[in-house]
């Protein structure tokens, strides 16, 4: 098991550094001095030599070749400095910080909402197979992985919060109400359409292990030993149904970040998306460095834990054979 | 079968119970060896849904190659019937322009499926070829190659081709080599997969026995037996491509203006919602209804040819 840990981490740091490595070499290969805001004269009127320019270059890590400067920013960032935004000369860090606890909120609250909803549904479609329940399951489920979700976005702010106005269609808080049922509120829209392609993918996971497990003799003994239904579905079923779940959680992850992308700027959600947006249209490249480290440590880590629950839950692994 | 072997039930075992289960693997075996099209048509025989969903994209794909033969031209302003509503000119009514929502939605299925597979051409050429090598080569080359599929799938993508397009110059070719860039791992992994069970398989030995180039075993042998799990995998990557594009584009940074793909006419169609909610709900059904068709075919192919599902 230790073995099994430390190998997965290993794994996981080297992918981290090849993200790291694409995701600079990408973004240093765009265009736009980021040094050209400090070029321009500001309000002082006061324009920079090209010695203050070198200075504030060396300053920055923006002096060398490109692997020169990977360095720079690899041992900055290290040691948790992902430098400084170039739009309103904040640390980075300290606006991502600002920003995560709505995406992860987000996020956290669409990946629970999939889950509770899915493993009800797998479990009917699965003990149903192929009668109407399960007919209409899978049909919908068809319809959550073929749904583009800001299209979805865009008609649920339509119905739900022009024509009939229940809910709110954008943003997070009402300007002047600080309390939590105002933020779930806001909250409902995003991340039940955020929710939805990975409930679908659950269901289905659900649904398939179900048809599987329920054939196996273990049900069978259960059975004959007399014990009622829920037990078999709930104590038996669903725990050996839940193991590759908890694996395609970590896979689905990267879903989850790439939609919240999308989700938060079709309801104007303030978390890491909207930053990352705004970052894009200001050529903010640390800014944008940033978000996809972080957004790429969150999934990597997210799988990472996903391998290491799976490690301790399939006996198989935790005896160090694979 | 397990379960008629069970002590329990040993004693009810009879000669043809040995003939059936002797039957069923027989019946596994040449299914496996079976070719595509018996796949298609068992497939499309056995699921009447999949059957209509391959006749509604016959339909939407020959109403993108049909189009210019509309008398309608999709760029031109009717003004004095802007933003109306349905009505025998106007199928799907106009927009804030009083361009023919419908012909637009046509011409745009011309670029959204023409975009859509493009990408699962690149992608499931490029994941075919690493996944394929992955798994046969194996050891520290899988190791590698499996890592940078790794490290595509842990970049957020979106935010990534949204920067390289700050420097490459958007347009069709380029979308689609983006799109690709961030799709291929799947099918690498799917074939990387397959290959792993290939190399194992009686053939394959004996062709390396005889001497066959390692990448004549990969060209002859290995991708040719998995032509179907490849076109499950192609199908439900033009699905992904075509949602993909469509998200892009809604962000603004898919196909330039004035060419109008299902994903721009969303875009352009949301700051008039409040007025016209039915300029967004048309692109978005296109969308869904297609996307839903490849989705639903690649599963029901995928159904075929799994002999596991078939007892």
């Amino acid at each position: 098991m230790k073995k099994f840990v430390l190998r997965r981490f290993a794994q996981m740091i080297f992918v981290w550094i090849l993200v790291s490595i694409f995701s600079f070499s990408i973004v240093y290969f765009a265009p736009g001095d980021p040094l050209y805001i400090y070029m321009t004269p500001g309000a002082t009127g006061h324009k920079m030599t090209d010695e203050e320019l070198d200075r504030m270059r060396e300053s920055l890590g923006l002096n060398g070749n490109v692997v020169e400067q990977y360095m720079s920013w690899a041992g900055k960032a290290a040691r948790g400095n992902l430098g400084i935004s170039i739009n309103n000369k904040r640390p980075v860090l300290d606006q991502i910080l600002e920003k995560l606890p709505c995406t992860a909120g987000l996020m956290g609250a669409s990946l629970v909402l999939s889950l509770v909803l899915a493993i009800p549904l797998g479990l009917i479609a699965g003990t149903h197979k192929n009668k109407l329940a399960d007919n209409i399951i899978s049909g919908l489920t068809y319809l959550g992985i073929s749904v583009p979700a800001f299209w979805l976005g865009i008609m649920m702010i339509i119905v739900f919060s022009m024509t009939f106005k229940l809910l709110p269609g954008s943003g997070m808080r009402t300007i002047g109400v600080n309390s939590a049922w105002d933020v779930i509120q806001h909250g409902i829209m995003p991340a039940l359409v955020l929710s939805l392609n990975n409930m679908a993918v659950f269901v289905r996971y659900i649904r398939s292990n179900t048809i599987v497990q329920l054939e196996e003799e273990y049900v069978l003994t259960a059975v004959s030993k007399g014990a009622g239904k829920k037990r078999i579905m709930y104590g038996h079923v669903l725990k050996n149904c839940m193991l590759p779940v908890i694996t395609s959680v970590g896979s689905r992850l990267g879903t989850l970040v790439t939609g919240s992308f999308i989700i938060e700027s079709v309801f104007a959600w303030p978390g890491l998306g909207t930053l990352g947006m705004s970052a894009i249209n200001n050529r903010d490249y640390p800014m944008i460095m940033g978000i996809t480290m972080f957004s790429c440590t969150m999934l990597l880590l997210g799988n990472f834990l996903a391998d290491i629950l799976y490690g301790f839950a399939d006996p198989r692994i935790k005896q160090g054979k694979e | 079968m397990a379960k008629l072997l069970t002590p329990l039930n040993q004693a009810a075992l009879k000669a043809e119970d040995f003939s059936k289960i002797e039957r069923e693997n027989k019946e596994i075996s040449v299914r496996y060896d079976r070719g595509f099209f018996h796949h298609v048509k068992k497939a499309l025989g056995e699921n009447k849904i999949a059957a209509v969903c391959l006749v509604i994209l016959c339909v939407i794909i020959t109403g993108a190659l049909m189009a210019p033969l509309s008398s309608v031209d999709p760029d031109y302003m009717d003004v004095m019937n802007k933003m109306a509503g349905p009505s025998r000119e106007h199928w799907f009514g106009t927009d804030e322009l009083g361009r023919d929502s419908f012909t637009r939605a046509l011409y745009g299925s011309r670029v959204s499926l023409l975009v859509g597979f493009a990408t699962m051409v690149v992608s499931v050429t490029a994941g075919t070829c690493v996944g394929a090598v992955s798994g046969y080569a194996g050891g520290k080359t899988d190791m590698i190659l499996m890592r940078i599929v790794d490290m595509f799938q842990s970049v957020p993508s979106l935010l990534m081709i949204i920067v390289i397009f700050s420097f490459v110059p958007n347009n069709m070719v380029t979308l689609v080599l983006m799109l690709a860039l961030f799709s291929w791992t799947g099918v690498a992994r799917i074939v990387r997969a397959q290959t792993l069970t290939l190399k194992e398989r009686d053939f394959v030995i004996a062709a390396k026995t005889l001497g066959v180039s390692h990448v004549k075993i990969i060209l002859k042998h290995i991708i040719p037996n998995m032509t179907t799990q490849i076109i499950v995998a192609a199908s439900l990557s033009i699905a992904g491509a075509i949602l993909d594009e469509s998200a892009l584009s809604y962000l603004g940074y898919g196909v330039a203006l004035p060419k109008a793909s299902w994903g721009s006419m969303l875009q352009n169609a949301q700051q008039y919602i409040l007025y016209d909610p039915l300029l967004a709900l048309i692109p978005g059904m296109f969308i869904l209804l297609t996307v839903l068709c490849f989705n639903i075919l690649g599963d029901a192919l995928q159904y075929a040819l799994d002999p596991r599902l078939h007892k």
